[in-house]
């Protein structure tokens, strides 16, 4: 009596006490999966995120905002590489999760299969596309489970030099000429709902949601982390005198946040489906560097096969 | 590894779950059982720890302080790495 509570009890009772997951505890094997999904998808995400921006590297408008931009996309690559890392403490292979991503099986963030084609989106993608991950990664500092929350505590840290940067370029556009200005608003244009869909589906259009807050993978809802994103911003882009091109979007002073208007769902599914902008060519351009790089992991094994015999040699001749 | 000389072993504890192991200090023991249950003597008579992690010091690969320069200097002029090289004015909030 009392005394058959299932591992599944004991667990959630374990998180409900605010308690971490550790790699070797036991989980329930949704649990694990969940976990994996989503920190794999993650780490898609840095990756694939790196393609928008390197496209401006070569032709970033001073030596100054190019080794900024570098630095960024070097940061996103090993934003990449915690989150491998965290997913492979779950037991999750990382080459399983490369050729899940190139197959189309795994997922990454819809909003980079959009394209860049205007300087002003390597500010906007700062202070919006990174501005919409920090609400996100914040939440995901406290999560569950350790390996994760501590990846994001590092990542975090990282991202706020990201947002900032984005955030001076748009505003020097902001600040320039009438036509800087107009790039600026035009990338504003484009960007803004792309963001609002990072949040992922609202809360009654997620299955999975539920469950996760239920083991505090997340602690908020999507909407609720949409919702918080909009109040923060819509202050910024009034500073910079920009326009966001929502016409539903104003102040509800009962509620104490903004109201804005419905997301294009239909838009949103489509491009998870794989039918945005740019979905092939991201996969396509992932593929391509994955194998030419190949001659390079070669190289790495032979030298290291060499140096260890070496070593050997040296051993026995001693 | 001879017999009357113990390999040297690598101590990692976890203080508690949410937080990574953190390096203690060492000690001899004949194999990683051996390491672990001494360690647990050793390092955690104060609960200190919930979980150890042992390491053979020679497997650990450690740079040399000889490369400290080459190594560590290049970032230290890459001050547009740190979010407070951005002018940001105060009145923009959240950033």
């Amino acid at each position: 009596m009392g005394t058959n509570v299932s591992l599944e009890d004991k667990f959630q009772a374990y998180v409900d006490a605010e308690n971490k997951v550790e790699p070797k505890d036991w989980m329930p094997e949704k649990y694990r999966k969940t976990l994996i999904r989503q920190i794999s998808q993650h780490a898609h995400s840095e990756i694939i995120g790196m393609q928008p921006e390197a496209n401006w590297i070569t032709r970033a408008p001073s030596l100054r905002a190019k080794l900024i931009l570098l630095a960024k996309v070097q940061d996103e690559a090993g934003h990449g590489l915690y989150l491998y890392s965290a997913a492979e403490t779950l037991g999750e292979p990382r080459e399983k999760m490369i050729a899940d991503l190139q197959s189309g099986k795994a997922k990454y963030s819809s909003i980079f299969n959009y394209p860049t084609p205007s300087w002003a989106d390597m500010g906007t993608i700062g202070w919006l596309v990174d501005g919409a991950a920090i609400q996100n990664q914040v939440m995901l500092t406290r999560t569950s489970y350790g390996p994760y929350a501590r990846a994001m505590v590092k990542i975090c840290k990282e991202e706020s030099f990201h947002q900032r940067q984005g955030y001076e370029v748009v505003m020097k556009l902001a600040q320039g000429t009438p036509e800087q200005k107009a790039m600026a608003q035009e990338s504003l244009n484009r960007w803004w709902w792309p963001s609002l869909m990072m949040f992922g589906p609202s809360d009654d259009n997620s299955p999975n949601s539920e469950q996760s807050m239920k083991w505090k993978i997340k602690r908020k809802s999507n909407d609720t982390l949409r919702q918080e994103f909009v109040d923060k911003t819509v202050p910024q882009a009034e500073y910079l005198g920009l326009t966001i091109p929502d016409p539903d979007l104003k102040w509800n002073e009962e509620r104490g946040h903004y109201d804005f208007g419905e997301i294009n769902w239909a838009e949103f599914y489509d491009v998870i489906k794989g039918n945005g902008p740019c979905n092939k060519e991201r996969i396509a351009h992932h593929v391509k560097a994955h194998e030419e790089g190949a001659w390079v992991r070669e190289a790495a094994n032979a030298y290291a096969k060499k140096q260890a015999a070496r070593k050997e040699g040296d051993a026995s001749a001693a | 590894m001879s017999e009357s000389n113990w390999k040297l072993w690598e101590v990692f504890l976890r203080s508690k779950n949410g937080l990574s192991h953190k390096h203690v200090g060492s000690l001899h023991a004949a194999d990683a059982d051996m390491a672990i249950k001494n360690a647990r003597d050793v390092y955690t008579r104060r609960s200190e720890g919930i979980s150890i992690w042992v390491v053979p010091s020679e497997e650990i690969t450690a740079s040399s302080p000889d490369e400290k320069d080459p190594l560590f200097t290049p970032s230290d002029d890459k001050v547009y790495r740190h979010p407070t090289f951005y002018d940001i004015p105060d009145d923009v909030e959240h950033m």
